[in-house]
């Protein structure tokens, strides 16, 4: 048998809110360097399963395993973020009052005491892996703007250069195409594309041309356990998931009894 | 930081250190411009609430914590000072006896040994700063570690506040009970009843509060001040930026109960009184209005507001005495609707309508609404 590493492994977790059973005995395996989409309806468990990564909720039960040597479940959510593991949340979380620049300052990888940020000064090397970063986003004009000041979309942006700006092994990027128009959801694609290789990336979406510009393999979640995984096609043609999922045929359509 | 709230700041440093103590010393009673004793007191007072304002800013405008126990520290600061002043009165008190006259009035012939090194200034003064720091510290520690945020640290801070209110009313803590600490006679070896003590008094917390102020500003620009508003704004995402969110919370917890404290040490000589009365949850509530109405989350806002508040008060005491609360109640809910960014939030507005009225041309206003790009010099320089 042979040790294969992976970035990150999920073994039979269990996670339950007051009686609802959100993740159910799931397993679930990433390469490192892939690019993985997650998708499913909603209540399927997605965002649970990010809460869970990052320490925001701990499992019932077990294994989280980042890079197949480190677990999870007992660290909080900086400690997780130290180890490598970024998160990007569904609605733009940037700081709107501080300026674009000082966004990703404080995303960048480096100290983060609280005596390290009394002492730090900007360095001429953070300056320009600050305006790097920025190139990459495609926000480098609006450096000095204070974050509130950008559209949905650039904020979105802004939160992917700050993820970027930690150097993360792994990104974990919750719905980043929603509240996009069509270009956007497209450029939007583009950059995880280009980031491809470089880092882990574990994309949930719920728009499926999003998913098929994304062309990669594909997770299904269907009330806390993994359905199926393939490519977008393979997916798209399994029957299990048409009928969770993808537009239920319309002669399984019942009334709701209550 | 804008230049004009720099200039502001240079400016009523100067006025509070250098000309209203000129105008008390050099001018007579009947000059127009003569400051009296009475009032040097009396601002000397307003100042110390001024510090005590900053402190509740510090948390609340900067990290999103609203305080409601930080009266708490100041008494704390005025009590470690009006420990030394009660020592310094010797055998001067009503019943001649070496030791205060509350203890000899609760049957004590000697002194307690807790109360015998406040004697010594420095001493006091070390405890003005470990007492408030070491409560802040433990408190904030088993707060923050447990995520208690919002609300909820709001009333425990006050039920922290109220409880100590309590046991400081309490003989047996042997701290006067609910007369506290009165009838100083010396600081330093100054008669505290002489114009001039008061007059180095009201100069020495003038000094303080720019000291405070400053060392704040600087707080606010460096990263630490970034990652505080940050926290502010979008905890999580702090939090997920590998920020451990809870020690900078403490950070800033402590800090500012040090600012609270030294506000009280300069209080209690002033007042000449302290008291747990000054540890009431209203005191702390008060406090909080100042900041309002002065403008959160700036530095210069809680200094006006708490200046104008009380300035407020101590004429509506005299005016219409029942009213007060009423009044101050008006203020907040007046303030809280009409002008959410207070006093300096309704001057930056003024003057970028005065701007755009008389210079149409001039493109630039700097209203820092979230609508238009960041006008005011960024914090670190993206150049």
């Amino acid at each position: 048998m042979s040790q294969r590493i992976f970035i990150l492994a999920l073994e039979g977790v269990n996670k339950t809110f007051e009686g609802y059973k959100a993740i159910s005995d799931l397993n679930f395996y990433m390469d490192p360097g892939e690019l993985r989409v997650v998708i499913g309806p909603n209540g399927a468990g997605k965002s649970t399963m990010l809460d869970l990564i990052t320490g925001r909720t701990r499992p019932d039960t077990g294994r989280i395993e980042f890079e197949s040597k480190t677990d999870l479940t007992n660290s909080s959510e900086y400690q997780i973020n130290r180890m490598g593991i970024g998160r990007k949340f569904q609605t733009p979380s940037v700081y709107v009052f501080h300026t674009v620049f000082e966004n990703v300052l404080l995303s960048l990888k480096g100290a983060r005491g609280v005596f390290a940020s009394l002492v730090h000064r900007t360095s001429e090397q953070e300056r320009r892996r600050i305006h790097e970063v920025l190139a990459t986003v495609g926000l480098e004009s609006r450096a000095g703007w204070k974050a509130g000041a950008l559209s949905h979309g650039q904020k979105q942006w802004l939160e992917i250069g700050m993820l970027l700006a930690q150097d993360p092994k792994l990104l974990l990027v919750d719905e980043p195409a929603a509240g996009m128009t069509d270009e956007e959801t497209h450029k939007t694609g583009e950059l995880l594309l280009s980031l491809e290789g470089r880092h882990s990336i574990l994309v949930i979406e719920h728009d499926m041309t999003f998913v098929r510009q994304l062309a990669r393999k594909v997770t299904v979640l269907h009330q806390g356990n993994v359905l199926c995984e393939g490519t977008v096609d393979q997916v798209q043609n399994d029957e299990r998931v048409k009928e969770v999922y993808l537009g239920r045929k319309k002669r399984d359509k019942q009334p709701l009894s209550c | 930081m804008k230049s004009w709230e720099l200039r502001t700041a240079a400016v009523t440093a100067f006025v509070l250190l250098v000309v209203i103590p000129c105008l008390n010393v050099f001018t007579e009673p009947g000059f127009a411009f003569h400051v009296s004793d009475f009032t040097i007191n009396l601002y000397g007072k307003y100042l110390c609430y001024a510090i005590l304002a900053i402190s509740v800013d510090f948390l609340w405008g900067y990290t999103g914590l609203l305080s409601l126990g930080q009266a708490l520290f100041f008494s704390l600061g005025g009590y470690m000072m009006g420990m030394y002043l009660m020592r310094m009165i010797g055998d001067l008190g009503q019943y001649h006896k070496p030791i205060p006259d509350f203890l000899v009035f609760l049957g004590w012939s000697e002194l307690p040994a807790f109360w015998r090194p406040f004697s010594s200034f420095p001493f006091a003064m070390s405890m003005a700063c470990l007492i408030p720091g070491l409560l802040a510290l433990v408190f904030g520690y088993l707060a923050f570690r447990s995520r208690i945020r919002g609300v909820y640290f709001s009333i425990l801070t006050q039920a922290l506040t109220y409880g100590a209110c309590l046991l400081f009313f309490r003989n047996s803590l042997l701290l006067g009970g609910n007369n506290g600490f009165t009838d100083f006679k010396f600081v330093l070896g100054h008669d505290l009843r002489s114009p001039a003590t008061q007059r180095g008094l009201f100069m020495a917390t003038a000094l303080a509060l720019v000291l405070v102020y400053t060392g704040c500003r600087w707080l606010s620009r460096t990263k630490f001040g970034l990652v505080q508003r940050a926290i502010r704004d979008s905890e999580n995402r702090v939090l997920f930026s590998g920020y451990a969110a809870a020690n900078y919370k403490l950070f800033a917890f402590v800090v500012s109960a040090l600012i609270a404290s030294l506000g009280g040490v300069l209080y209690a000589p002033q007042v000449g009184i302290i008291n747990p009365s000054e540890m009431a949850p209203e005191k702390s509530l008060e406090a909080v209005v100042w900041v309002a109405v002065g403008g959160r989350g700036t530095l210069i806002g809680p200094v006006i507001g708490a200046i104008g508040v009380n300035a407020l008060k101590s004429w509506a005491t005299r005016a219409y005495p029942d009213m007060w609360l009423l009044i101050l109640g008006t203020l907040f809910v007046l303030v809280t609707i009409f002008l959410p960014k207070g006093i300096v939030g309704l001057a930056a507005h003024l003057r970028t309508f005065l701007r755009r009225r008389f210079k149409p041309r001039d493109g630039e206003g700097d209203c820092d609404t979230l609508a238009t790009p960041a006008q005011e010099e960024p914090l670190v320089n993206p150049k």
